[in-house]
């Protein structure tokens, strides 16, 4: 499982690169969002995998006695999830209103600046 | 200043403008409101950052554990020197910029939340300076991301869009990396509090492992300083907003990332670190690098905002090159220690420690100059209602003060003796022979005759040259220049005055250098030890410190675990 995570991860930023070299504002934005993806899931692979044992205090027990997931990573990812959420919509804001001046080729872009 | 007690202190520079902010948004259609509580909250934050180095400068390191959370677990603030000193600086350009933004915006920017907006970077940039959690560090990452992407990109020019958009797409593959590196770096030491880190990663058996993770989290830093070769991003876009916009970039943002590399070298690859020496000599050819291409990029830029814009990367280059001759002696006093040879390492370690003075001191200085030239070319762009040098000209016989404005900032970045910005290049150079660190010093030697060149093209090309058309500065028609007065909220003089301001730290840093330097020097001290601010940081009864400018030896079991 870890591997085949871990291939994703890859796979993620790998398609991310490719997306954000082409000559596409739009790609750009795809690529910026994939990159994103591949950290966040790149946090969830590094801190463990562990099949079916939660962070969670049995019925009758006072605390964690059992070997447990990291409660904290899905935390950070959860985090970095929302915040991405916020710039990446703001990006793709900005991308329209550039989209709107220039069209899609970033070469025009730099054309059409001072 | 009973009232005051330390955790509440080391907070304030963080809740002080978010509150201001928020104040501006609930009473969001009275920009007036707004405007009172961005001077305010800019006043009320300077004092708070007076106090918090008033009370550390003596050596106390000031930490608060947020949320009640014992030590490691809980989102720690530091104050030590250097984050005491930095806190201090972004309210002293928060209040300059206060005062210039009376008359230095527009009025539908002010009504976008122009007030509101500002406030939410000075948090954020506070928050940077102080926190000691490398998740939090993000955090406020992303919060003066997203505060600078909407005052880069307010009002919606064409030419705005542009340059937002590649500072927002490259500020955001920084943080891909950022995260990356957090998540690494948490699965391999198991924490993120950065005192933690450091103790762990001392404790480690194999510190060199953990090397890879640091160089992501490097690049991460280094895309945010905008160190070469990451810096595309800053040329295409400081030039573009409006210049108070840009001069509270050009002084605060960078910095920023050259405080966390500052931090984040001397606590987790401190001179025991077997890779110290690899990335010292790294940091100091990534600094010749940004020197050079910084300073020759600038010569060929005909506007002045431009040119200013690039000698920022040509400034970064100068403290990261403190940093790499400080990481460098030191590792190499550790060596000539081993090999017996105890006068080497005492003389290299005395160069160590002036090295990393001369880059606390760089930064110190460097923030008020370049915030303060920005804030001069806006006054001439209003005034002459362009930047470009070929149309204007004549300043100096039709505007003294605004000549006086700008020589003042101009000959400290250039290095003019005793000028603050003499002071922190002599530092550094006087440490970088002392450390026999030839080469880098020769480099910036040249680099800072070329900085005196590209400030003599402005003063020779605004000032100095007569007016293109018949004694007028002016480079567009008197009726454009009314428009301009009229679409703004307030007179030049609010702008002169808030010039004015940052003019006059800049000769009280010159003229004071000896205490500013001592200050800059204990910061240092605290800084190579690093023992003081990981107790702090970690919530344990200080050790007291060692005698001399010994660099800390990782303590056996020091670390406590949650």
């Amino acid at each position: 499982m870890t591997l085949a995570l871990a291939l994703t991860v890859g796979l993620l930023y790998a398609a991310g690169v490719y997306m954000m070299l082409r000559r596409s504002i739009v790609k750009l934005l795809i690529g910026l969002t994939l990159m994103g993806h591949a950290s966040n899931l790149l946090i969830f692979v590094t801190a463990g995998l562990r099949r079916g044992s939660p962070p969670l205090v049995r019925p009758g027990q006072e605390q964690l006695l059992v070997a447990h997931t990291d409660p904290l990573p899905p935390a950070l990812i959860l985090t970095a999830i929302v915040i991405s959420f916020a710039l990446v919509g703001y990006a793709a804001v900005l991308v329209k209103g550039v989209y709107e001046v220039a069209g899609d080729d970033v070469d025009a872009i730099e054309r059409s600046g001072a | 200043m009973s009232l005051l007690n330390p955790e509440l202190l080391v907070t304030l520079p963080v809740l002080i403008p978010v509150l201001g902010s928020l104040v501006g948004l609930a009473a969001w259609n009275h920009v007036r409101v707004q405007r009172a509580a961005n001077l305010i909250a800019s006043g009320l934050l300077l004092l708070a950052a007076g106090e918090l180095l008033r009370r550390t400068a003596g050596g106390e390191v000031l930490a608060v554990h947020l949320g009640g959370w014992p030590s490691p677990m809980a989102i720690t603030f530091v104050a030590d020197i250097t984050s005491a000193i930095m806190v201090l600086l972004n309210g002293l350009v928060a209040l300059g910029a206060a005062v210039y933004g009376l008359g230095g915006i527009d009025r539908r920017r002010e009504a976008a939340g122009f007030h509101p907006l500002m406030l939410g970077l000075f948090t954020s940039v506070s928050g940077a300076f102080l926190t000691a959690d490398l998740f939090n560090l993000y955090v406020w990452f992303e919060v003066m991301l997203m505060s600078s992407f909407v005052l880069l990109a307010l009002g919606g020019a064409r030419e705005q869009l542009k340059g937002a958009l590649t500072y927002v797409i490259l500020s955001l593959v920084g943080s891909t990396f950022f995260l990356a590196g957090i998540g690494l770096t948490y699965s391999m030491l198991g924490t993120l509090n950065m005192a933690h880190l450091a103790e762990r990663l001392a404790e480690a058996g194999e510190p060199q492992r953990y090397s890879p993770v640091a160089a992501i989290l490097l690049v991460a830093f280094l895309i945010k300083s905008a160190a070469f070769p990451f810096f595309a991003w800053l040329p295409a876009s400081y030039h573009t907003p409006p210049p108070i916009v840009s001069a509270v970039f050009a002084g605060l943002l960078t910095k920023v990332g050259v405080y966390v590399i500052i931090r984040f070298t001397t606590l987790m690859i401190p001179a025991t670190h077997p890779d110290a020496a690899v990335v010292a000599s790294l940091l100091t050819w990534v600094a010749a690098f940004t020197m050079v291409t910084g300073v020759l990029a600038a010569a060929a830029q005909g506007e002045i905002r431009r040119i200013l814009s690039f000698h920022i990367i040509s400034q970064i280059g100068y403290m990261l090159m403190g940093l790499g001759i400080a990481g460098g002696a030191l590792a190499a006093a550790g060596v000539a220690e081993a090999a017996g040879d105890v006068e080497r390492a005492q003389a290299l370690r005395t160069a160590g420690a002036l090295a990393m003075t001369g880059a606390v001191f760089y930064v110190l200085h460097h923030i008020v100059v370049k915030a303060n030239l920005f804030l001069v070319a806006g006054i001439i762009e209003r005034r002459c209602g362009s930047g470009t040098l070929a149309r204007i000209g004549g300043l100096s016989t039709a505007s003294p003060k605004l000549t006086v404005l700008f020589m003042v900032p101009a000959l400290s970045l250039a290095g003019i003796p005793i000028l603050s910005g003499f002071w922190s290049k002599f530092v550094l150079v006087r440490a970088g022979l002392a450390a026999e660190a030839w080469a880098i010093v020769t480099v910036s030697l040249l680099v800072s005759v070329m900085t005196l060149f590209s400030m003599m093209k402005i003063w020779s090309g605004a000032f100095w040259k007569p007016a293109p058309e018949d004694g007028d500065p002016a480079a567009v028609p008197a009726a454009e220049l009314a428009r301009l007065e009229d679409e703004a909220i307030g007179g030049r003089g609010w702008m002169e005055a808030g010039s004015a301001f940052l003019a006059l730290v800049t000769l009280a840093i010159g003229l004071l250098a000896g205490p500013a330097v001592a200050l800059a020097e204990r910061g240092s001290a605290q800084l190579i030890d690093g023992r003081a601010y990981r107790d702090a940081a970690l919530d344990r009864t200080p050790t007291p410190p060692a005698a001399g400018n010994a660099p800390a030896t990782p303590r056996p079991g020091g670390g406590s675990t949650p």
